[in-house]
């Protein structure tokens, strides 16, 4: 097992971020609704994944791998079941996403924008991949895969994904 | 095994988590079921939401271009883009009346031809995930929408419906993967499977290569999958090259050519023939009329009068119904005896003019 130097856990135990019960129902939800009402104008941000930043982000503030699973089963679910494919695909993925998103935070200063940056894109792509697999290995769907194309949307959202979370961390309660 | 648990509590979290996730998607993969209950709760949560979002939108955005720009011409654009859509149909309908009409099966279609049963839905969303080409119609079960029906515009096909729901309905468009319907030339009369890209154009799949194709050539519904009826347009061929097996045949969609906010979903199909003229939906570039001469007759028109052979005939035709008190597109009605002659000729005489009136002399040069 790793050994952290004395303290660590107890400094990474106060930077664990507490929100209103209602802003993490609220903020997935309008995650999800975005994903389902703006598109129709703006195309091109049909490739914006915010139910996924949203997931890194509560991951990611929370610490805590049990609660990324919650986060991420939840917010995946509500998403399949507006979906046209099977429920649990996108809760499989983001379960993982959630999992992998708090047990990171518990290693890194989450609070860097430099660090969001990169979590951000990795975590868009590891999501983009994985759904593929499960698609391809479940549902026997032959979905085409571009490296190329999937880099540069999780570049965009994970732009996307900075100013984001430093507009959710004014919803953290303080104190 | 407590001792275990507790230890690696996070990863046993996790793991029942996605096994409990894998059970539920195997569970539909298997049966072939989805767990309807949720995704009715869903979509019925999400529906209400949507509707009040497009109606403030729609309050806003009609009431800045009503009082402030444009005043009631909105208004009349959209009563005026209604009437072209229903003109372009009633349009494309005559136009393969006509066609077929001096050929030897005319009378069996038009025993059998008959408009088929529409209702109209307004799209108000998309489904979940980056780049889903399925989107969510305001009509379900409550007005009679069926699973598998055919989804068009005027302008040509746009998808089927796949998922059902009380107040909305899910439509897989032709742009997705996953999409196939079967398609036949309009001039070779070659069959093919309509298959999605995941963008903006669609191919047809499954032609030989030594089938005859055209670029610019118009394909339309075979109802060969028995969701689309025959003769609807779906798209003109702007790639026809030569591939390993089969043709390679792009097509750019003709349903998508005004937007997709209103679609109508077919309730009751009916098969057409395909039509041997191109669709006509080319903008044509026509003069205003020439100005009255000075000394010219008055000559007046008769009102309802046709122009051109096909108006005429078009009037015949209707004459013929009204005399045999004949229904055109009515179901079981059979068709109306043409070679009765008409109640009266619609043919337009040539106006002779009266002594009364002034005789104007071609000038001499």
């Amino acid at each position: 097992m790793t050994e952290f130097p004395e303290g660590f856990n107890e400094t990474r135990k106060s930077a664990v971020s507490k929100f209103n019960a209602a802003a993490i129902v609220a903020i997935p939800l309008v995650a999800i609704l975005f994903q389902v009402y703006v598109p129709r104008f703006v195309t091109y941000l049909s490739y914006l994944e915010l139910p996924l930043l949203v997931t890194v982000y509560f991951s990611l503030m929370r610490r805590s791998p049990v609660a990324g699973v919650f986060f991420g089963a939840a917010i995946g679910l509500a998403q399949d079941s507006l979906s046209s494919h099977p429920l649990g695909m996108f809760g499989i993925v983001k379960t993982l996403v959630g999992y992998f998103a708090a047990s990171v935070s518990q290693r890194f200063d989450v609070e860097n924008p430099m660090v969001r940056l990169v979590l951000g894109f990795f975590f868009f792509f590891f999501h983009q991949f994985f759904y593929w697999v499960l698609a391809r290995a479940l549902l026997g769907q032959a979905l085409d895969f571009e490296p190329q194309q999937t880099i540069v949307l999780a570049v965009l959202n994970s732009v996307v994904a900075v100013p984001l979370y430093h507009l959710l961390d004014k919803l953290k309660i303080t104190g | 095994m407590e001792f275990l648990l507790n230890r690696y509590r996070n990863l046993t979290v996790l793991v029942v988590a996605i096994l409990a996730q894998l059970v539920l998607l195997a569970y539909q993969v298997k049966s072939n079921q989805e767990v309807r209950l949720i995704r009715i709760w869903a979509v019925s949560a999400v529906t209400p939401m949507a509707r009040i979002i497009e109606t403030g939108r729609g309050g806003t955005s009609r009431f800045f271009s009503d009082y402030f720009v444009l005043l009631d011409v909105r208004e009349e654009n959209k009563r005026m883009k209604r009437e072209i859509d229903r003109i372009q149909m009633e349009n494309q309908f005559l136009r393969a009346e006509l066609s077929t009409a001096d050929r030897a099966r005319a009378l069996a279609i038009f025993q059998t031809r008959s408009p088929s049963k529409t209702i109209a839905a307004h799209i108000i969303g998309n489904t979940t995930g980056s780049g889903a080409k399925v989107v969510i119609a305001d009509r379900g079960t409550n007005a009679g929408i069926e699973r598998s029906m055919a989804v068009i515009t005027p302008e040509g096909i746009v998808g089927k419906v796949v998922s059902v729901y009380p107040t909305a309905s899910y439509v897989l468009l032709i742009t997705d993967p996953t999409f196939a319907a079967g398609v036949i030339s309009q001039k070779n009369r070659v069959h093919g499977t309509l298959k999605g890209q995941g963008h903006s154009t669609v191919k047809v799949d499954y032609v030989q290569n030594e089938e005859k194709v055209d670029a610019g050539e118009w394909f339309y519904t075979s109802g060969d999958d028995r969701i689309f009826p025959k003769g609807l347009p779906v798209g003109e061929a702007t790639v026809v090259r030569q591939g390993k097996s089969n043709k390679d045949i792009y097509l750019t969609p003709s349903g998508f050519q005004n937007g997709l906010e209103e679609v109508l979903i077919i309730v009751e199909g009916v098969h057409a023939p395909i039509p041997d003229a191109p669709v006509q939906n080319q903008q044509v570039h026509l003069l205003g009329p020439p100005p009255a001469e000075a000394n010219a007759p008055v000559v007046t028109l008769p009102t309802q009068a046709g122009t051109t052979d096909a108006d005429r005939l078009i009037e015949t035709y209707r004459k013929i119904g009204e005399a045999q008190k004949h229904v055109y597109g009515e179901r079981g009605s059979g068709a109306p005896n043409y070679n009765a002659a008409p109640a009266e000729t619609t043919a337009r005489k040539p106006v002779e003019p009266k002594p009364s009136d002034p005789v104007k002399k071609p000038p001499t040069p």
